[in-house]
């Protein structure tokens, strides 16, 4: 069970979520630090380690839409958020799995900023109002990716497969 | 049933005859894009190497291109140490498509790619910039994709786990009136469609209007469907596709078999029609691109910054438009106006035809090429409180470098008609 942080409503953009300004900077150790820099108070509360791993950022529609950035996804992952949105754009989510990002695909979720929520593979249910939402299964193709433990060691595998078959 | 344009791409790019909307594929890339963030790509790229006692090699050193456009000459330290690994990977791969911050080969990635002939119809195109939707102009297959995947590629040549997108078909009838132009039309259509309209989904353009437009308005039109979370957006191949191809691109030879058409009995998830002619001067408010509407019930917002550039409309037809509005005339007092051509050929074709004297005496900085205050690094941030009017493609809060103020999107025309008067003005107001 974790908690909803911080609520947000529709169209929520990657220049909301990790400012271009910030764009030079890459490392996965160093993004976390801008992640909603312009969102002061919440990055603040990031930054000083208020906010425990597992925090729930509650979205409406079309999450990360916009920059194809992947600093708005790794920024994230190193804070350990979770992002339940009723809907996600494409090239976020697919950063978000192939970083590792937990990502929920929630369409009807109903809940509101310090509301308790438990995540299980098929629904979220909201502890605090006792109601219970389907979640949409991420497509088996991304699922492998997951399963795998993200792109990097997906695509590893994919490579020296690559060069054995060379080999032979 | 027949198929898509986009579902006959990547049955060309797999080798497999009967690809539909909703397969998963992993289609052989023909191009493979990025920016100043490669320096990120080739962060993932050696990792995926990480451990496989394998020399990290790219799959095809000429079918990467690099270009600086983001930040460009750097405006940081840690800017120009990424660029810096980015030119030394370049060298040590031997990666041949490689536009540095020089004025006799750059520019903005997205102009880059189509007047070098980087991109050709038929071909699978990725980039690691969400508006590499815009290379669909000449009949690609071409989408937006993250650094990681991008390391894939770099590694195996295929885009890994491609869900086929289902295809929206708009067909714009009539013709574009005086002082409308392609951004007008699409952002009327991202007005229509919302932000998550054609999420997953390929947009192709087809209709009368279409057919007569240049491949800088077809750039336009493709560039912008990401705004409406489309995977990409798609003309089918013509003779104007050829004559750029040949004229502009110099391409001498494209392949018959290459010039695809998508079937008449296709099967399309929606079909939108638009009427050109009966479009007026649109602007897209703050803060989102989708809160279109026509200048007429703007007119009059006061703005303090123009901007003309971007890989929206930074061609030389833009600078063309705003420049014979501006001819002879000032910019108002109190506004500032910037001007980024899209690339160093547009910028030289522009001083040659006296476009940039005509900009220049009319008050306008033009500056280098490059994406500019487009994504709020540098060259034209906003003060507190302070309005833009810019042809670029994004208006979200922030996006100019400062929370506090506001963008407004808006074609050429209806960006140095605006300079004149020091606020949004419909062009056809101004003779």
């Amino acid at each position: 069970m974790a908690k909803v942080v911080l609520q947000l409503g529709d169209d929520i953009s990657t220049d909301i979520i990790y400012p271009g300004r910030f764009m030079a900077t890459v490392l996965p150790t160093e993004t976390p630090q801008h992640a909603f820099a312009d969102h002061p108070e919440f990055n603040q509360r990031l930054r000083a380690g208020e906010i425990p791993a597992g925090s729930i950022i509650l979205a409406g529609n079309n999450f990360g839409c916009g920059s194809s950035r992947e600093q708005a996804a790794s920024c994230l992952k190193g804070h350990g958020l979770v992002v339940v949105a009723r809907s996600f754009a494409r090239i976020f989510l697919q950063n978000a799995v192939n970083l590792g990002l937990p990502v929920v695909i929630c369409p009807s979720v109903e809940a509101g900023e310090g509301d308790e929520l438990e995540v299980t593979p098929t629904a979220v249910v909201n502890r605090s109002s006792g109601q219970s939402y389907p979640v949409t299964p991420l497509a088996p193709a991304q699922q492998a990716i997951i399963d795998a433990g993200g792109l990097i060691p997906y695509a590893r595998a994919r490579l020296v497969e690559k060069h054995r078959a060379a080999a032979r | 049933m027949g198929f898509t344009l986009v579902e006959k791409i990547l049955g060309r790019a797999t080798g497999q005859k009967d690809v539909r909307a909703g397969d998963v594929v992993e289609p052989r890339v023909d191009m493979a894009m990025s920016h100043e963030n490669a320096a990120l790509v080739l962060n993932q790229f050696q990792e995926i190497f990480s451990g496989t006692g394998l020399e990290p090699r790219v799959w095809d050193r000429e079918r990467i291109a690099i270009i600086f456009d983001h930040r460009v000459p750097a405006e940081s330290s840690k800017t120009a140490t990424n660029q810096k690994k980015v030119r030394e990977f370049v060298a040590s791969q031997g990666i041949t498509r490689f536009h540095d911050i020089r004025g006799d080969e750059g520019g903005i990635c997205h102009q880059i790619l189509p007047e070098n002939g980087y991109v050709r119809p038929a071909w699978v195109v990725v980039g690691t910039d969400s508006h590499t939707t815009s290379h669909g102009a000449l009949g690609a297959f071409s989408f937006g994709i993250g650094a990681t995947e991008m390391a894939a590629v770099w590694a195996l040549g295929r885009a890994l786990n491609v869900t086929v997108p289902g295809t929206i078909k708009v067909v714009v009838e009539g013709e574009l009136r005086p002082g409308v132009v392609p951004k007008d039309l699409i952002l009327h259509l991202i007005g229509r469609l919302t932000a998550q309209g054609a999420n997953f989904k390929v947009i192709e353009f087809h209709g009368p209007a279409i057919r007569g437009m240049s491949t800088s308005g077809r750039l336009t039109l493709c560039n912008m469907t990401v705004e409406a979370g489309a995977t990409s957006g798609i003309v089918p191949p013509d003779a104007e596709t050829l004559r750029y191809l040949h004229e502009e691109a110099g391409v001498r030879e494209v392949p018959e078999d290459t010039l695809l058409s998508p079937d008449l009995d296709a099967h399309y998830q929606e079909e939108l029609t638009v009427d050109a002619s009966t479009l007026e001067p649109q602007v897209a408010c703050p803060h989102s691109v989708d809160n279109v509407k026509p200048v007429r019930e703007v007119a009059g917002t006061k703005v303090h910054q123009i901007v003309i550039g971007s890989c929206t409309n930074g061609r030389l037809d833009d600078l063309e438009a705003a420049a014979a509005i501006l001819r002879g005339r000032k910019v108002a007092a109190g506004t500032r106006m910037l001007v980024f051509p899209a690339s160093y050929r547009v910028y030289m074709a522009a001083l040659e035809r006296g476009l940039v004297a005509d900009l220049l005496r009319a008050g306008a900085v033009v500056m280098n090429p490059g994406c500019g205050p487009c994504l709020g690094v540098h060259q034209g941030a906003l003060g507190d409180g302070e309005v833009a009017l810019a042809t670029t493609n994004r208006n979200f809060k922030g996006r100019m470098g400062n929370p506090r103020s506001e963008v407004y999107l808006c074609s050429p025309t209806v960006a140095a008609a605006s300079a004149l008067t020091g606020a949004i003005t419909d062009p056809r107001e101004v003779n």
